[in-house]
């Protein structure tokens, strides 16, 4: 049953990757860049439901929908603020820019929250459940998580093949400059991407934190990372990769943690990623650019 | 009257000096060939018009208002639609995607269906392939779903950019064929082509282009008559 409860945890910390992950991916479909500032987000977004709840002592739920709300704008913020002008830029300079956003997001909640750790108290209501008599017990936060995941997923590919936003979503990310002679908006695209994935980024913080209650300025910056990866895993660019890629990294992350070693967890998490690079770059699911011509 | 309407137009990539003061105008009902070697200017100017490329100076006029400041895909739901060179469908998108694409800018439901069955009568190929994604098409297939998606957006202007390269002689004299069609239904069309022959066969103006200026202009009929065109353009 110990394995059980490892694979339950490792879907439950996978399904905060994927949801992280999706952020990344489609930005970088739709826009063409890493947004290195995006991990950032989870924590600003952490932060925020924390003083919405400790400090002013609104509900947890509607904590946390506010929290991504305020992410939603800062996203589309960092987006009109340092990465629009650099549309057409060389993709260095932007790569650049995002990790300096992501520094100055770190330190800006540095300022703001101080350096010590803020222990963060769960929104999720309910304890712990019971399956087989006991022998089988899954935290209450696992379930909300898994079950948060799968309704963003689902939703998710719902807007993006059915509707005419997401259609144009797909658009603009294969073929900028035909979408432009569609009459498609690109910079507003590309904005309503920054603004889903940023809305994404706080309710993963919140999630993350609920499960992991240790909020520091850099909380978001490893699981950020470790999102990109799953991206990366899943094929960049590819909704349902940034999914699967998700929560293979989550399960072998708690699954390596459980049976080999929590100090090689992380170790073997990233050499993943280089195995992935070396044998199928473009990852599990995602596609080779070959052109008809 | 014009509908659309180019002065001076000078476009350069970084110190090269791609178009050299053209001007050129498209009458209303029109189809106006530009047709030149490659390298000459003609995609450049295409591109100028429905504003992916930046013009350094000149001025566009699209029934009689100035579009140099209007961004490209505000010019789409004026009535400019522009069929790509290479057609650029979205291969990972299904057919009936891609001309829903087409008719982005337009809200009405009914209507775009309306033109969704217009453009289906014309091009029966592509509703019998409306569920398979556009990549797997052939390069003749993905011409029409260009140029149906085109139409999708309900243009009264639209600019072709090379819709007969790479295809077989079958499907060029199609291309030509709905082309003509196109017109005739009151679309003012601006092709630009290789195939000068061709071109200047259903053209009722043309501009010949050389190294970012237009050399020579006239009635197609003379054109094709004119020994230097015929023997660099019509290989005669």
């Amino acid at each position: 049953m110990s394995f059980i409860v490892n694979l339950v945890n490792g879907i439950s910390l996978g399904s905060v990757y994927a949801i992280i992950a999706l952020g990344y991916t489609m930005v970088y479909g739709i826009a063409k860049m890493l947004n290195f500032a995006h991990g950032d987000v989870i924590m600003i977004g952490g932060y925020i439901t924390f003083v919405f709840m400790t400090d002013m002592g609104i509900s947890p739920i509607l904590a946390t929908f506010l929290a991504a709300i305020c992410c939603t704008v800062i996203g589309v913020l960092v987006e009109n603020i340092a990465y629009r002008p650099l549309r057409g830029a060389n993709s260095l300079s932007v790569l650049i820019t995002a990790i300096g956003v992501s520094y100055f997001l770190q330190n800006i909640a540095l300022l703001i929250f101080g350096p010590n750790t803020k222990s963060f108290r769960s929104v999720v209501p309910f304890s712990a459940v019971k399956f087989f008599d006991g022998k089988l017990i899954v935290s209450g936060e696992s379930i909300v998580t898994i079950v948060v995941c799968i309704i963003i997923m689902i939703l998710l590919t719902l807007f993006i093949n059915k509707t005419k936003l997401g259609v144009a979503m797909l658009a603009v990310s294969e073929d900028r400059g035909a979408s432009i002679l569609m009459g498609i908006n690109v910079n507003k695209t590309i904005a309503l991407t920054f603004a889903i994935g940023s809305f994404l980024a706080g309710i993963a913080g919140v999630l993350l934190c609920s499960a992991y209650p240790t909020l520091t300025p850099t909380t978001g910056a490893m699981p950020g990372i470790k999102a990109f990866v799953a991206a990366v895993i899943g094929g960049i660019g590819s909704i349902s990769g940034a999914f699967f890629g998700g929560i293979l990294l989550g399960v072998l992350e708690i699954l390596s943690r459980a049976y080999i070693s929590s100090q090689l967890s992380d170790a073997i998490v990233f050499s993943l990623l280089i195995i992935m690079l070396s044998v199928k770059p473009q990852g599990l699911l995602g596609k080779m650019n070959i052109e008809k011509v | 009257m014009s509908i659309l309407k180019v002065e001076n137009l000078n476009v350069y990539y970084g110190v090269i000096h791609a178009i050299k003061g053209i001007s050129f105008n498209v009458e209303k009902g029109d189809i106006v060939a530009l047709i030149g070697a490659n390298g000459a200017g003609k995609t450049t100017i295409l591109q100028t018009i429905t504003g992916l490329i930046p013009m350094r100076s000149g001025k566009i006029f699209f029934e009689d208002e100035n579009i140099n400041k209007i961004l490209g895909y505000k010019l789409v739901k004026k009535g400019i639609a522009h069929v790509p060179e290479g057609r650029r469908v979205f291969a990972n998108l299904s057919v009936i995607k891609n001309l829903q694409m087409g008719a982005y800018t337009r809200n009405s439901k009914t209507e775009v269906e309306e033109t969704l069955k217009h453009v289906f009568s014309k091009f029966p190929r592509l509703e019998e392939r409306k569920e398979q994604l556009a990549g797997t098409l052939s390069g003749g297939e993905q011409q029409m779903l260009a140029i149906g998606r085109a139409l999708m957006s309900h243009p009264k202007l639209i600019l072709m950019d090379e819709p007969s390269m790479g295809l077989s002689p079958i499907y060029v004299n199609k291309i030509f064929e709905i082309i003509e069609e196109i017109n005739k239904e009151g679309i003012s069309i601006l092709l630009v082509e290789q195939n000068a022959k061709k071109a200047l066969n259903i053209a009722n103006v043309a501009y010949v282009l050389e190294t970012g200026k237009i050399v020579k202009t006239g009635d197609p009929k003379v054109l094709m008559n004119d020994p230097i065109i015929k023997s660099s353009y019509l290989g005669e």
